[in-house]
Order: structure tokens, then sequence, then C-alpha cells
């Protein structure tokens, strides 16, 4: 029994910590700043990419992963001033500009760097739990989620920094008016969700194919959960993840595959037919 | 792509006008080709090199004289592993370029999108991809290998070597559905079990459940019909978690190079049958990876595919040269013949006229714990016989159809 039970909630740990690292840069643009970035892939597979070139040169796994972060964030504040900051109130607007920079980067990357890109091999190696076999880095990505969400938390809610940002998304102008540089926290703030993005690269890019496509497969799962999670990270995202990885572990153990997606999509439709403001919009609804 | 196509294509209509009022010089026409492959998107890493072995096959012939004379122009375009853009680039090939055969394909699922308009139109097209077999169709010639070249051979020595319960995971769509049920088939006729069988949807790069439902059935081995990038993540995680089954697979490594792309030793134990890959260690293959090479140093991979496009090349050349013409009938009475043969990279291959298939020598790869390649077997000029047995013969009837094992052409 002990085994299964272990096997279940492996699984589980598994699909969350997707969803979660997965989706975070995505909740952060979107939930802070009303951006919804379709490059958001593009990020993710700058940071793998970076992350592999970095470990490839002799850098341990775990610089190369926060160079590979660095990367995305740098990246992603350097188009904040020069796209993103001309079409804030303009969403759709900025979709249309995040997609063409998604189609840029991909098609960029093909042609520079080619095709395919050879990868690291996973670190950490293996454990037995009751006749199965597990990898070990997949537990460490597990903690990962957990300790992003805390530190996101702390960062947010417990420091100065995280304070302006609220200030700034919530009432921008008298955030200016108390003297807040508002350009720049929303700067640092996209840089945030581009890093978080290649952060989630990076931590992925072991245990993938490295390809300039390869942001297109974290983007379902991403904006799944920022749908369903709404606006808000912690009251959504975080609680979007874990009820999506409980249907999506339980369906691909039950059916495959297959049964996982269908089960995670029509999670998405029956949760913004009867919740348009995701799980974070009913709960902070259920307050006031 | 655009404006300097235009003006090839001002210029050509002004040569072929010039040519016309002349009455003369019809001989030099250019043989036009069209080129649809992916050169962007998921498939791409498999698919960029069969547009270079096409160009390369397309200089030298250009370069000993062409095609009876006449040289080969290429009008290529990129598909970007879209099956739209496959219906689209058809019909602009066929209709407003006027091509006389079409390089078209790699997926299933983008045949099946462009084969309805290569009918519509009365093309020709060569599809030189190995896929799920059973296209028996007078307007499509296909050089890739089929089951009854790749699964009849490796899934009895698979089940000799590693024993009869058999795990199948697939991707989800035409090509992985049909290839599992001739696996499924082959198993059951040889007395072995199918333990599990899993399709995965195109796309899917997360494995974690799925490698669990393998180490619960307890499989001798696993058959891998994974295709696209994303799925080839299967590989690097399921070594992670230390699953260490053998693998059998007729598409990787033959065709995505994983054994290149991931750190040894996660592919340890792959067995793939193919006609070719670069390891083939003929002399014929030899020389074809040494001039591919010569021509595009940055290759990654010369796989199976840019083999059979290379073929399908000469094969084209050939009957086009025979005939005196490229009006599709006439080439297809000279396949009708069946010594429609050519000695290139993977040894001597021969187009069947019943199917339009081809016969392949059929090479068993095997990726070590280096991801080094050896070769435990060879299976030498399998013939594509199954479409032929099952009744399919288009010197009499062209169905156009597609057939599987469950839906056979119907006995008349």
């Amino acid at each position: 029994m002990l085994p299964t039970l272990f096997s279940f909630l492996y699984q589980f740990g598994d699909a969350f910590a997707f969803l979660v690292i997965a989706s975070m840069g995505l909740a952060i643009i979107f939930g802070m700043m009303g951006v919804i970035n379709l490059a958001h892939g593009e990020f993710i597979m700058c940071g793998a990419y970076t992350t592999v070139s970095l470990a490839q040169l002799g850098l341990p796994l775990p610089l190369a992963i926060a160079g590979g972060a660095l990367a995305a964030g740098l990246i992603g504040m350097l188009i904040e001033v020069t796209v993103i900051r001309h079409l804030y109130n303009r969403p759709l607007d900025s979709i249309v500009a995040t997609w063409g920079l998604s189609m840029i980067a991909t098609q960029g990357v093909l042609i520079v760097l080619g095709s395919t890109m050879q990868g690291v091999g996973t670190p950490l190696g293996s454990f037995t739990v009751g006749g199965f076999s597990y990898s070990t880095y997949r537990l460490v990505l597990m903690g990962i989620a957990v300790l992003l969400l805390a530190g996101l938390y702390l960062l947010f809610y417990h420091t100065r920094a995280g304070v302006i940002a609220r200030a700034t998304i919530q009432l921008p102008r008298m955030a200016r008016a108390m003297g807040v540089d508002t350009g720049r926290v929303y700067t640092l703030t996209f840089g945030l969700g581009a890093a978080l993005a290649g952060l989630a690269g990076g931590l992925y890019a072991p245990t993938m194919t490295l390809v300039p496509t390869m942001g297109a497969t974290f983007m379902v799962e991403s904006f799944v959960t920022v749908v369903i999670g709404g606006g808000d990270i912690f009251l959504g995202a975080a609680p979007a993840a874990a009820i999506l990885a409980v249907i999506r572990s339980g369906m691909t153990a039950w059916q495959g595959q297959l049964f996982g997606q269908i089960g995670l999509l029509i999670t998405v439709i029956i949760v913004i037919r009867v919740l348009p403001g995701g799980l974070s919009g009913w709960i902070l609804g259920g307050r006031k | 792509m655009p404006s300097g196509s235009q003006l090839a294509k001002a210029l050509r209509l002004g040569v072929a006008v010039a040519a016309l009022t002349a009455s003369a010089g019809l001989a030099q026409d250019a043989i036009k080709i069209g080129v649809l492959e992916d050169q962007s998107g998921d498939f791409a890493a498999a698919t960029m090199v069969k547009v270079n072995a096409i160009t390369l096959a397309a200089e030298e012939i250009n370069a000993a004289g062409g095609i009876g004379g006449r040289p080969i122009e290429l009008v290529t375009y990129d598909t970007q592993s879209d099956n739209t853009r496959y219906q689209e680039f058809m019909r602009r090939v066929l209709q407003s370029d006027k091509v006389d055969v079409v390089f078209a394909g790699f997926s299933s699922a983008s045949r099946e999108a462009y084969r309805p308009i290569v009918n519509q139109f009365d093309g020709l097209a060569f599809y030189n991809n190995q896929y799920e077999g059973g296209v028996c169709d007078a307007n499509m010639i296909v050089t890739g290998a089929v089951p009854e070249q790749q699964f009849s051979t490796l899934i009895p020595w698979m089940m000799e070597k590693y024993g009869k319960n058999v795990y199948t995971l697939a991707a989800d769509y035409n090509f992985g559905q049909i290839s599992a049920e001739w696996v499924r088939n082959i198993v059951e006729a040889n007395g072995g079990t199918m333990v599990g069988e899993e399709f995965i949807p195109l796309g899917v790069s997360q494995f974690g459940q799925s490698i669990q439902n393998i180490q619960a059935a307890k499989p001798g081995f696993v058959v891998t019909l994974l295709v696209g990038a994303a799925q080839a993540s299967y590989y690097e995680q399921a070594a992670a978690a230390n699953v260490n089954l053998p693998m059998a697979s007729s598409v990787n490594v033959g065709q995505g190079y994983e054994h290149k792309r991931f750190t040894p030793p996660s592919l340890k134990d792959m067995y793939v049958t193919t006609n070719f890959i670069e390891e083939v260690d003929t002399p014929a293959a030899k020389a074809f990876v040494e001039k591919f090479r010569a021509r595009f140093p940055d290759e990654p991979y010369i796989n199976q595919e840019a083999a059979n496009s290379y073929i399908a090349m000469y094969l084209y050349k050939q009957m086009v040269e025979r005939a005196g013409t490229t009006d599709r009938a006439a080439l297809l009475a000279e396949l009708a013949k069946g010594d429609v043969c050519f000695d290139g990279p993977s040894g001597k291959v021969c187009l069947d006229p019943k199917s339009q298939h081809m016969s392949h020598t059929i090479y068993l790869a095997k990726v070590e714990a280096d991801h080094s390649i050896s070769f435990p077997t060879v299976w030498e000029n399998i013939a594509p016989y199954w479409l032929g047995e099952a009744g399919c013969d288009l010197t009499k009837t062209d169905p156009s159809a597609q057939y599987t094992p469950s839906s056979p052409p119907p006995a008349n």
C-alpha cells in the first residue's frame, strides 16, 4: 500500500512542480501587469539554452540555471523598455506584439543555433520505492516549486520592494505621487516574470529535448494554470496548480496521457464558466 | 522566397514564351521539382536534412547534364511542421508553380493532409519517409520503409532476445495508432502478450506517469513510437528514473538522431530498424556521407530520410529518362515494368509496381551505452509485400486509399 501511496504523491508532486514552475512567470506578468505574454515559452527556451550552454562550458548546474534565469530576466527588462512599455492598457496589442516576439525568437534561434542542441543529462540519479524507481532530480524540482512560492510570497508581502510593486500595480498615480518611479517598477516586475520563466527553462532543461520550439510544450499548462487561478499568484495560481495536478496525475494514472490532457482542459472549461475571475477572483469576491 | 522567386518566375515565363515562339529548345526547359519539407517547427530537427539531400542530388544531376538534358529546378517551401501549410503549398506548387513532381512530407498526418490535393490535380508526389504503410495511391511513390520491413523484422527479433511481454508507447495520431496495430498483431502472431499500450498526444513532454505505468507492467522491452521533439524527452526522463528496459523503434535514431542529442546512456539498448543512418558501414553509405558532408559540413546528422530523398531523385531521373517525358502515366508505365532500381547509399533498391513502394535492406541498429551504434543483424532486400498481398494493385486500379491490417483492401 505504501509504495502505491508514494507513487501517487510523487506523480502529484511532479505535476504540481511542473505547473507551478512553468506558470509563475506568466502569472506575475499577467497578474501584476495585466499583460498576456505569449512569448512566455520563448523566455523559458532562452533560460534552457543559456543554462545548457553554461553547463557545457563547465559551470556547475545550479549556477548555470541561475545564469539562465538572469539572462531571461535581462532580456525581459530590455523587451519591457523597448516594446511592452508602449502597450500598457492595450491588452490585445500586447498579445500580438508578444506573439510576434515569440515567433522571432523561435525562428531566430533555429537559424542561428540550428534545429537542436545537445542536452546535459539529468543529475542526481534515481532511487527505488517498492518496485518502482524514480528520478531524484524530480524531487528537487518539487522542493524548488514550494520554495519558489514561499520566496515570492515573502518578496511581495514582506519586503519594501514588494509593497512598492503592489502599490504601483493597484494605484499607479498615487504611487507616483508618493515618489515611486513606476516605470522602473514595471520594468523590474516584467524582468522578474521573465527571469522566473527562464528559471523554469533552466530547471527543466536537463530533462528535456532542447529545440527552438520547446517553449510551446510549457504553454498549455502555464496558461491553464493562470486562467484557472486568476489574477493573484498565491490565492490563485498556487491552488490552481494543486487542483490541476490532482486531476492530471489521477486521470493519467487511470487512462493515460490523453485523458490527463482532456481532464486538464475540461477543468478549465468548467472553471471559467462557473468562476470567470478564476479561483482568486472567487476567493477575493467572497471576502467582500 | 517572395521577390526573388517572383522575378525568377517572370524570367522563366519569358524564357518559355521565347522557346515556344522559336518552337525549339523545348528540351532545354527545366524540370521543376516541388520540395515541401518542414524547415521549422516541431519536426525540423529530423527534416531539414531532407532538403539538403534533395539539393545535393539535384546539383549532382545538373552537373552531369540534368535529366535527359533538362536541368532540375527546385521549388522549395517551408511547411513549418504544419498540416495546413502542406495543403496550401501543395496547391501552390501544383497549380501556380506547375511543378512536374513534388517531394513532400514527414509526418503521416501531413501526408494524409496533402494526398487528396495531389489526387485532385492528378499530380505525382514522392513521400520519402518511413511510415505506417498501406497507402495504395497511383499518385504517390513511397521510398520510405513500411511495417513489413521494419516491424516484421524487429519485433520477432526483440521477442526472441528480451521475452514475449511487450509495451508500446506511441504518438497519438495515424502513424502511432496504425504502427501500434502492426506491433500488436506481430506480437500476438508470435505468441507474445501486449502488457500495455499508451498513446501520447503530440507535443507532450512530461512522462512521469507513463514511466510508472511501464514499470508496473514489467515488459521485456518497450516499443517507442514517439514522434517530434517534445516527445523525445521521454528517453531522458526514463533514463533518469532508471527504467533500464531495452527499447525497439521504427522511428527513433534513424530520423531524430536521439543518440546524438541526449547524454549517454539514456538511449542504451535502443534497437531500431532502418534502411540507412550515417553510421552504416558499407562503402556506398560511407561515400554518400562523405560527399554529403563535403557539400553541407554543418549537417548535424544524415538520417534515413536524407538517403531516401536522395534515392528518390535518382529514381525519378531514371523513370523520366526511360519514358522520355514527365507525364505521370508514362512514368508509371515504366514503373510497372518492375525494374526501376537504384544502387545508392543504402544498397540496391527497387520500386514495386503493385504498391509503388520500395524494397529495402534493413539494418538493425543498436545504441550502446556510450551511444555508439552497432549492427547486430541485417535483413537483405526486403520487398514491400504487404499491400500487394492484401490486394492493392496500382497497375490495374487506383483506389487512392490507405489500408491497415484491420481495414485491408476490399476483396473483389
